[in-house]
């Protein structure tokens, strides 16, 4: 049996530019599998990598066995690749852009007809079947492109930030069907900027920057690879979670962060539950009122702030500008 | 860093009977991309529109306003000499468009779909090329019929004359694959159409609108042996009869020879290219 994916030393350069570096990874099939990274990280180029779409500089990439250069038909046969501009014809309907991707998987036409009707009802696009994709709003052109790569039932799901630029809704949707298709035994490699998608997608993660691996794991074994549970404060106003900042620097453990827009003040507690009682007694003795204060557990951005040392700057209201 | 941390968790095991796709044949996914292309074409009517009137009314200028300085040509009246080369050069202004449709097909992320799926590359190529062929036929047929329409008439054989409508259309499909590979390497749609500009001296310098004997001795070696001049000459024969005999001195089989070389070399070169293109794309 192989391994889903089996990448050695993959590096590609775009000009000056280092998209991939001297990356490693070992996926095995049957988890989806989410590739967090923020932008520039090299996701999009490592997606088009497996998707037979560029070739490596260095290095080998093997997908369930076939090397993606030597044997790229083989991969394709098994892939379906939503990439991360939607990838559909503006001029044609949402059915006529299934049914083409059908019959160039190779079903026959009444065959090609069936799957995409079963796709637009899976995609929730049955009354905007018939209208050119050019009058579809962002979201239904999101979901279509997700469709077009269900299409051919492929033994690979291959989605590069499959929920940008959707709402709320539709994301919830998406994520449904993407925990439909790994249930049915589809693998699924996503890429994310969103630290709750893998979290809720994926059950293991690989996160990158800078064209490398920089840490893999579930994501419980992700937050536990940052060790300490955090202890979290809330104030009811800036001056007062500066105090309680201070106090907690004072106690000379590791230094707390603070986040202004929430009035949050947090401590990885190395010691976990035996911290608690040490920091509420000297926010006591400072005389500085919190509103609650929690023990918890290391969120996804704090394990990537850890990792990297630079935060994930994700903004999920803002759409994805740059396409690349 | 790099890590290689295999899991030996299972996972679920896939459900048995899920077959590989095998892809479409190469003739079923060139029909599915040119099926596409015509399809988004024929949708966007201005495009064709504009095109076309474009044509007509730049016949109509040459025919009109530069017919009148060039009323004979031997025993040649000047439309009979103008409609063969304006038809035969308007296959570039046609076949153009294909450069920036391509791009622009690159562009918007179809093609890496199209490159994901179990079908060979230059399938994907043929199904363009054929469907703006198509395209560069339809701009051929109204040309000719408005060339009748303003006063040009067949001298020799209707035989010849069809002849001469296909040789034509033929011409343009070699061209296409120019255009497609230009296209491919262009990057983005503007950068294509900048390349475009390259059929101004292939049209223009050529025998197409006025004889190479009027041109200045540098440039008479350029638009004798240009491919455009080859074709216009061979449609000239094909469809003036003794007139245009007289006028160029030489057989059809002269320019005929050299103009089918062109359209084999022109495929040989720039099929192999495009598809070199579009897997480095
Ligand atoms: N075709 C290209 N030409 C030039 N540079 C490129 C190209 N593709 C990617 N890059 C560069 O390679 C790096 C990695 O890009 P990539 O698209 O893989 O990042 P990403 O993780 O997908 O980012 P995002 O979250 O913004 O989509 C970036 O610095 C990008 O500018
Ligand atoms: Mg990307």
């Amino acid at each position: 049996m192989h391994a889903l994916i089996e990448a050695d030393g993959l590096s590609k350069q775009f000009g000056k530019v280092e998209a991939l570096t001297e990356l490693s990874l070992t996926l095995p099939a049957g988890q989806p599998v989410a590739i967090l990274g923020p932008n520039g990280a090299g996701k999009t180029t490592f997606i088009r990598m497996v998707a037979t779409l560029i070739q490596p500089d260095r290095g080998t990439l093997m997908v369930s066995g076939h090397d993606v250069v030597r044997d790229p038909m083989a991969v394709r046969r098994m892939i379906g690749l939503a990439g991360q501009s939607a990838a559909v014809e503006e001029m044609m309907t949402g059915r006529e852009n299934l049914v083409m991707v059908a019959r160039l998987y190779g079903q026959g036409r009444a065959e090609a007809v069936a799957s995409s009707e079963r796709i637009l009802e899976q995609m929730h696009l049955v009354d905007a079947a018939d209208r050119r994709v050019k009058t579809y709003s962002g979201g239904m052109r999101r979901r279509l492109d997700l469709g077009a790569s269900l299409v051919g039932s492929p033994r690979l799901l291959l989605l590069d930030e499959p929920t940008t630029g959707l709402d709320p809704g539709s994301r919830n949707e998406v994520w449904d069907g993407i925990r439909d298709m790994s249930r049915s035994g589809t693998d699924i490699l996503l890429t994310t900027q969103y630290l709750d998608e893998a979290d809720h997608l994926a059950a293991y993660i690989v996160i990158i920057d800078e064209g490398r691996v920089v840490a893999q794991g579930t994501p419980d074994e992700l937050k536990s690879r940052v060790g300490a549970d955090m202890v979290e404060l809330h104030t009811v106003d800036v001056p007062t979670m500066q105090r309680a900042a201070e106090v907690l620097g004072a106690l000379g453990m590791t230094a707390p962060s603070t986040d202004a827009a929430t009035r949050r003040c947090s401590l990885a507690a190395p010691g976990g539950s035996r911290l608690l009682p040490v920091v509420v007694r000297a926010l006591d003795d400072a005389a500085v009122p919190v509103e609650d204060i929690t023990l918890r557990r290391p969120t996804l951005d704090e394990v990537f702030l850890a990792l990297t040392g630079r935060n994930t700057d994700t903004d999920p209201t803002s759409p994805e500008e740059d396409a690349a | 860093m790099t890590m290689d941390i295999t899991l030996d968790r299972p996972g679920p095991a896939r459900p048995v009977g899920v077959a590989e796709n095998q892809g479409a044949s190469y003739l079923c996914a060139s029909g599915q991309v040119a099926a596409r292309t015509l399809k988004k074409n024929v949708r966007t009517p201005a495009l064709i529109v504009a095109g076309t009137a474009q044509g007509v009314l730049f016949l109509l200028i040459f025919r009109y306003v530069f017919g009148g300085a060039v009323a004979h040509l031997g025993n040649l009246s000047y439309v009979d000499f103008l409609v063969p080369g304006f038809v035969v050069t308007g296959v570039l202004f046609q076949g153009m468009g294909a450069a920036s449709g391509v791009a622009d097909d690159l562009e918007g992320g179809l093609f890496d779909r199209l490159r994901s799926l179990p079908i060979r590359l230059l399938s994907i190529i043929t199904g363009r090329v054929g469907a703006d062929s198509a395209l560069v036929a339809w701009g051929v047929i109204v040309m000719t019929a408005v060339g009748f329409a303003v006063g040009f008439r067949v001298g020799g054989s209707t035989p010849d004359a069809l002849a001469a409508l296909g040789l034509t259309i033929l011409y343009g499909f070699a061209f296409v694959w120019m255009f497609i590979f230009m296209g491919l390497a262009a990057g983005s749609p503007q950068a294509a159409q900048g390349l475009s500009f390259l059929v101004f001296p292939l049209s223009f310098v050529s025998s197409a609108y006025v004889p190479v004997s009027t041109m200045p001795g540098w440039m008479q070696g350029f638009a004798t042996n240009q491919p455009m001049t080859q074709m216009v000459n061979t449609v000239r024969l094909l469809t003036g009869g003794p007139a245009v005999e007289q006028l160029l001195g030489h057989p059809v089989s002269y320019y005929l020879v050299p103009s089918l070389l062109w359209t084999v070399g022109l495929v040989a070169v720039f099929a192999p290219l495009a598809v070199w293109k579009l897997k480095r794309s």
